[in-house]
């Protein structure tokens, strides 16, 4: 007792919780990292301690400390430790820390992997919630692979809380394991319609997000959501269903049809206050619609200018939420229909002078498209205004970048005047403290580049800003902008024949004070000069011995030994060759020689403005390969023998290299002797002559102390012009052109411009606004042969590209999850033997292939379309008879053997829905996943299955996923049937890719009518006691790699208990035949029975698998059985038997497999096949009906169907081929059927026979 | 998706942070300092939205918060999710927190910051919204609550 006291006051001492914890750190304000550093120490020193309640209270702590931004990762392992705990008060914490500091570099994560499995599996419901819910934020690739199975399985639990989190998380997986996307999205697609809203809301959550990335992929749900839409009443689903038909109309503008109705009766049947975010997205989604619609109707631009005005009210709404989101949804409508928001102009200007900045950006981003040639220069008077008084710097660069984005937006279209446009930029250039010089330059360059006309004004104020540098450059903290010096500097030097004074802006551009820009800057700076200095020279040609060339010169010399020291190498280089350069020209001006022709050719030639991605777009030339070696590489050993070569060779070029400078210096020692002796015998060199109309020269001008001027108000700087004084002039002129226009209808012409911009009057243009410039704007240059692609734009890195998966597709063996097993199987398909390991690899291999498909699939359906198109005569000709000649020439006949999909049923089943009125919901259940079926029937035929005399649902984590699967489906069916529920004790091991319901629905079917419930399971035989139901035998499976002459039927038989008591030890026999013989365990003699591996609760029912091994599969078999039981009472317990009778039809050897329509073609024409044919008179049930019947009792897949015709096939478990052609005319049906074994075939028209006369 | 959820105060103390996507600790802290930057220069009386937050996401990205007395409840979205939605998914949010707390105030999440987690993990998953009625959600958080009891009750 003592102990315990002791020990419990020693664990209290370490007791220190996160409230304590908390409440030191609020204690300490002063030095709290002190604090915090001693309680990590002592939180160190807990997670040292065996005691898990310790462990867990000291992460508890590091996650709160986690939040501080205090790296915990150290503890990592720790984390690990308590989440291991089998407490869920402790596993929460540990989860908890994990899912807040684990991230996919988290090593430890790898060992957490089994524990996660295992806390999956928990019996406790909030165990597996809390896994998942921590998993969701830390899942890893490994991880995701590892557990996507048991995830999968948890999709189908029986609390609609773990089956939510379960779906939720599955869009983390897929993330991180693309791979798992195919094999889960039918069980996905099935939680679509789970009864719990939080699962169906979950399904559609995550549906949404996938299809969001890749919406043409999920264009075939759209039926189903469209149910949905119509059914739900979660306001939240309904805005996430609505949001995605928003993603999906743009795709398939038919869907936009269909939905404007059901929308627009959201809209008016929501209570405008409560659901106003359904109500946004429903205008929103509306407003898609129509954007889609409207391509092609002018009808439609009605609707938008209502949805425009409803707009406006949300805009003038007083919420300002509202107003946002008005402003947002206008900018949609914007991109397709400018001129209906155009009209909204007021309002949105309005906007811009909204107290909140949100709003205001909103309206900035709408002016975008709102500009016109009439409007533009208001609007963005409106915005310099802006920008004037904004404060905050990051607004006023967003007005400044959206002033530029409006006027330079479709290659200047709007500008009319780009004088106007050139003052607005110089303008911006005295905004402080802007991060978008770069920008202001670029437009510069961009506009004096390629609008030839605005070079001489645009020349003249890029001089203008030269000779004001010291406005830009005097604060330290508007270095953003004197990128524009850069412009400013290049454009003078080019386009220097328009410059009025050359040497003044020479002058200018060589200033010291020009030593302190960047040096990228200063780099155009001396370039510039140089050409200006051409210019000069130019400008001088032909006078004898002028004096202002040679005075150039001398400005030159001086001024550049200031940039042939600076740091910048790029700076220096050019310096020093330009003042050399210089040098021997003023040595030739003083032999008066003609230079400047020749100077100026160093600077002739045009440049024009190159496209972006110009380079990228090269064409490769034919033969060139770029991948090609130019010399063999080196091979591994070789370059092993150049290590000692290269330390060999090593000293020599630095030799060499040495002495090359040496010679360099001393060349260049030389030639500066030789410099300053012609320095010294150069008269012009020291008297820089006094007469040069400037006092630039002035000595020690650096050492005059600069005043900085620092003013907050705009600056009118001499000699720019204000961009407002365009604006009038502008309206003046554009009258005048209106008044002028008049005129010249009367008068021919007359000359009366007088200064106007306009110096030659063009053509006049058609529109009311002519340019003031006869602008050519050049284009910009491409490549010849250029290719037109632009998939330049996509994100190789997005993960989401990985999840453009057809889903329509059905699985093939590769699409399955990993699943680990404990005990290697009995039996194993050829493909299913391979390690998990290796799967991962394969499947991805496989991926690759499944891509190529996918583009021979498009190819296919397009063509199928066009045969849809030929009658249907035609068609059936093709089909029995002749040989397709397009299967015989295109080369998908080599695909033949390819896995079939059934796309073009699936596609058709959408154009069908899309272009049907609306129909009611019941048939949509059952024309949406209509594909997904053929896929679960290749899957599950193709699925490896257990032994079933295997010991089995002990441990339901150990059997097979694919056996799960089955004994799923048939549940499902079975409870539809009976239409009540029934526990089952095994629900936790749900495995597989769609539930019963979707193989009910196999076949293509496409009218409304709903298809009348059917089911695959018989009565095998019934007593009080039980009740045995037979699934007719589709679980067929071949192993004929194995056996030839010998194949294995499975048969399932589902056993429910009727009575009040309890059913044990039940033994199931069956009397051989020569043909057909149950499978029995080894060592078991040939009439031993089998034991049922289960015992039944009252009222409970469970399956049982029993495989027989057949050996002609061609005729008809019957078997007698027995099943004796046990029935166990409270009181007593009887000894029962039942006798029963297995039919095994020949139908129930026939593997549904989908097959192209090509491989019919030709497996038709081989002429290997005998036909026989059989009438059904009197069968009046709808086309589709027939069809689904066939393909659910007699395993058929419908290859094609053109009207009432259509062809179907299937394979026996032998490999024989069954062709059926249907056709229906009145009431009767006639089946043309051609199989390679007449006696199976016949027997298979009997039983279709049977089947319809049923009914 | 639901790239972050941050609660601090009106002195950009942080109360509760959840990253959907991961960031190192440093990130974060300057994360919630530029996202408290942005939020608490607003007037009570303007929009809920937020564009920009050059830290988190992109154009794609939005701040929606709401501001509760000494708390904002900051929650970063992308595109998928709708922004009135949000608001009203705050709103549930913090309701929870009411009932779960009775009256809840700032201490209460100070003091019980794993608690608010598992509030909070009831309401968003993995960056998806995982429930918004507010029954359900309560309903979850007690069970979980009472069996945390019983656990420590049978020690």
């Amino acid at each position: 007792m003592a102990l315990k006291i002791v020990k419990g006051s020693i664990d209290r001492m370490f007791d220190k919780n996160l409230q304590d914890l908390v409440r030191g750190i609020r204690n300490h304000k002063e030095d709290e990292a002190k604090y915090i550093s001693t309680c990590i120490d002592e939180i160190k020193q807990e997670l040292k301690q065996d005691n898990i309640a310790v462990k867990a209270n000291a992460v508890c702590k590091l996650t709160y400390l986690q939040m501080l931004g205090y790296d915990v990762s150290w503890a990592a392992f720790n984390i690990v430790e308590v989440m291991s705990s089998s407490k869920f008060t402790y596993k929460r914490i540990g989860y908890l820390a994990a899912s807040q500091c684990f991230h996919e570099g988290t090593d430890v994560i790898m060992l957490t992997t089994n524990q996660i499995r295992k806390d999956l599996s928990s019996p406790n419901q909030y165990d597996t919630g809390v896994a998942l819910t921590g998993l969701s934020c830390f899942v890893t690739p490994d991880l995701a692979r590892d557990l996507a199975n048991d995830i999968m399985t948890l999709m189908s639990h029986t609390k609609p809380y773990i089956r939510k989190k379960a779906v939720l998380i599955m869009y983390k997986v897929f993330l991180k394991y693309p791979e798992s996307l195919r094999p889960a999205f039918p069980r996905l697609k099935e939680k679509l319609e789970d009864p719990d809203p939080g699962v169906q809301s979950a399904a559609v959550n995550v549906i949404c997000e996938l299809a969001r990335r890749n919406p043409k992929n999920y264009l075939s749900l759209a039926p189903l959501f469209f149910k949905l839409m119509t059914s739900s009443t979660n306001n939240w689903v309904l805005i996430k269903i609505i949001k995605l038909f928003g993603a999906l109309t743009p795709l398939e503008p038919r869907l936009g049809k269909k939905l404007i109705e059901p929308l627009t009766n959201l809209i008016h049947s929501s209570p405008s206050t409560s659901a106003m975010s359904l109500l946004y997205e429903c205008v929103n989604t509306v407003i898609a619609v129509l954007i889609s619609l409207s391509s092609g109707m002018p009808n439609h631009s009605a609707s938008i200018q209502l949805c425009v005005q409803k707009l406006r009210i949300l805009i003038e709404d007083s919420d300002q939420n509202l107003k946002y989101l008005g402003l947002l949804a206008m900018s949609k409508i914007l991109k397709t229909h400018p001129k209906s928001v155009q009209s909204h102009k007021d309002l949105i200007l309005q906007c811009l002078d909204d107290k909140d900045e949100s709003i205001r950006l909103r309206a900035l981003d709408l002016l975008y498209g709102m500009v016109s040639k009439k409007n533009l220069m208001e609007i963005v008077k409106k915005l310099m205004l802006h920008v004037d008084k904004a404060e905050g710097t990051t607004y006023r660069d967003e007005l400044l970048t959206k002033i530029i984005d409006i006027c330079s937006q479709s290659n200047f279209q709007y500008i009319t005047n780009f004088e106007w446009y050139i003052s607005i930029l110089v303008e911006l250039t005295r905004l402080e403290g802007t991060r978008h010089g770069h920008l202001i330059a670029s437009q510069m360059l961009d506009v004096a580049i390629r609008v030839k006309a605005i070079r001489g004004f645009a020349v003249a104020q890029m001089a203008t800003l030269l000779d004001n540098a010291h406005l830009l450059t005097g604060n330290t903290q508007r270095n953003g902008i004197c990128e524009v010096l850069y412009a400013a500097a290049w454009i003078c030097g080019e386009f220097s024949e328009h410059l009025e004074d050359p040497m003044q802006t020479l002058e200018a551009m060589l200033r010291p004070k020009v030593a302190t820009l960047p040096g990228h800057i200063q780099a155009v700076y001396v370039q510039n000069a140089a050409k200006l200095f051409a210019t000069v020279l130019r400008k001088h040609d032909g006078e004898t011995e002028s004096q202002a060339a040679q005075e150039t010169s001398q400005l030159l010399i001086d001024r550049l030994p200031l940039f042939v020291q600076s740091a910048n190498l790029e700076v220096q280089e050019r310096a020093s060759c330009i003042l050399q350069l210089v040098k021997y020209i003023q040595k030739l001006q003083q032999k008066n020689v003609e230079v400047a022709e020749e100077v100026t050719a160093l600077f002739a030639g045009e440049l024009n403005p190159v496209a972006p991605k110009a380079q990228k777009k090269v064409p490769i030339p034919e033969g060139l390969d770029l991948d090609a070696w130019i010399n063999e590489p080196p091979s591994g050993s070789e370059s092993e023998d150049e290590k000692p070569k290269a330390v060999f060779a090593k000293e020599e070029p630095k030799h060499s290299r040495s002495r090359h400078t040496e010679v360099d210096e001393k060349e260049l020692a030389r030639r500066r002797e030789v410099r300053k002796q012609e320095q010294a015998s150069n008269p012009f060199y020291i008297k820089a002559s006094p007469s040069s109309q400037k006092v630039y020269d002035a000595p020690g001008v650096e050492h005059i102390p600069v005043v900085q001027i620092d003013l907050s108000v705009p600056l009118k700087v001499p000699g720019m012009p204000m961009s407002d004084q365009y604006l009038k002039l502008e309206e003046e002129r554009r009258q005048k052109e209106k008044a002028e226009r008049k005129k010249k209808e009367k008068k021919k012409k007359r000359e009366k411009r007088g200064k106007e911009r306009k110096a030659d009057s063009g053509p006049e243009s058609e529109e009311d606004i002519t340019p003031a410039h006869q602008v050519d704007i050049v284009t910009e240059e491409m490549p010849e042969n250029a290719l037109p692609s632009d998939d330049d734009d996509k994100d190789p890195n997005d993960p989401h590209k990985a999840l453009d998966i057809d889903l329509d597709k059905p699985l093939a063996d590769s699409d399955k999850l990993p699943v680990r097993t404990h005990r290697p199987e009995v039996l194993k398909s050829p493909a299913e033997d391979r390690d998990g390991e290796s799967v991962p690899q394969e499947t991805k291999k496989k991926s690759g292939k499944e891509k190529k498909k996918d583009k021979e699939k498009d190819r296919k359906r397009s063509k199928e379309e066009k045969k849809k198109k030929k009658k249907p005569k035609e068609v059936e000709e093709e089909l029995l008879e002749s040989q397709p000649e397009e299967a015989v020439q295109s080369e998908e006949t080599k695909e033949a053997a390819a896995p079939p999909t059934s796309t073009s049923a699936e596609a058709s089943d959408l154009d069908f829905w899309l272009s049907s009125a609306p129909v009611p919901p019941a048939a949509q259940e059952v024309t949406a996943p209509s594909s997904s079926a053929a896929a679960v029937d290749t899957s599950s035929a193709a699925a490896p299955e257990s032994e079933p005399d295997e010991p089995k649902d002990t441990e339901p984590e150990d059997t097979k996923s694919s056996k799960h699967k089955k004994k799923k489906q048939k549940k499902e069916k079975e409870e539809k049937e009976k239409k009540k529920k029934k526990r089952h004790h095994h629900h936790h091991q749900h495995h597989g890719d769609a539930g019963g319901e979707d193989s009910v629905q196999n076949g293509t079917v496409e009218e409304e009518e709903p298809l009348p419930p059917m089911s695959n399971y018989s009565l095998l035989a019934e007593n009080s006691y039980i009740k045995m139901m037979k699934e007719d035998a589709d679980q067929v499976y071949d192993i004929q790699g194995n056996h030839q002459d010998e194949s294995k039927v499975v048969v399932s038989v589902i056993f429910e208990n009727k009575s009040d008591s309890f059913l044990k030890a039940m033994e199931f026999n069956v009397l051989d035949s020569l043909n057909s013989k149950l499978q029995r365990p080894e060592g078991a003699g040939a009439h031993d029975s089998l034991t049922v591996p289960f015992q039944l609760p009252p009222g409970v029912s469970n399956e049982a698998r029993f495989v027989f091994s057949v050996q002609s599969i061609v005729m008809p078999q019957k078997l007698k059985g027995t099943l004796t039981f046990i029935v166990k009472s409270d009181e007593s317990s009887t000894h029962e038997k039942l006798d029963f009778k297995l039919h095994f039809t020949c139908t129930s050897y026939l593997i549904t497999t989908p097959c192209y329509s090509d491989a019919y073609a030709k497996l038709l024409e081989s002429g290997d096949l005998k036909g026989s044919s059989l009438r059904l008179e009197g069968i009046n049930m709808p086309f589709h009906h027939l069809l689904a019947r066939i393909c659910f009792h007699h395993h058929f897949s419908v290859v094609e169907r053109i009207d009432s015709c259509a062809s179907m096939y299937s394979r026996s478990i032998q490999g024989h081929h069954v062709c059926l052609l249907v056709k229906t005319s009145d009431q009767t049906v006639s089946i043309d059927a051609k199989c390679d074994e007449p006696s199976l075939l016949g027997n298979v028209l009997d039983e279709i026979k049977q089947t319809f006369s049923k009914c | 998706m639901i790239k972050a959820i941050l609660i601090f105060n009106n002195h950009g103390k942080p109360r509760l942070i959840r990253f959907y996507q991961y960031f190192a600790e440093d990130m974060q802290q300057q994360i919630i300092r530029e996202t408290f930057h942005l939020v608490s220069k607003r007037d009570d009386n303007v929009c809920n939205f937020l564009e920009g937050g050059s830290l988190i996401g992109g154009s794609d990205y939005k701040l929606i918060y709401r501001h509760y007395a000494t708390l904002y409840f900051v929650f970063c979205v992308d595109s998928s999710e709708s922004e009135l939605g949000i608001l009203d998914l705050i709103q549930v949010f913090v309701e929870t927190l009411d009932k779960c707390f009775e009256n809840v105030c700032e201490l209460d999440l100070i003091f019980h910051m794993d608690k608010v987690h598992y509030i909070l993990q009831e309401v968003v998953m993995g960056g998806m919204v995982l429930e918004t009625n507010m029954n359900e959600i309560v309903a979850q958080v007690e069970l979980q609550n009472r069996m945390e009891k019983s656990e420590a009750s049978d020690q």
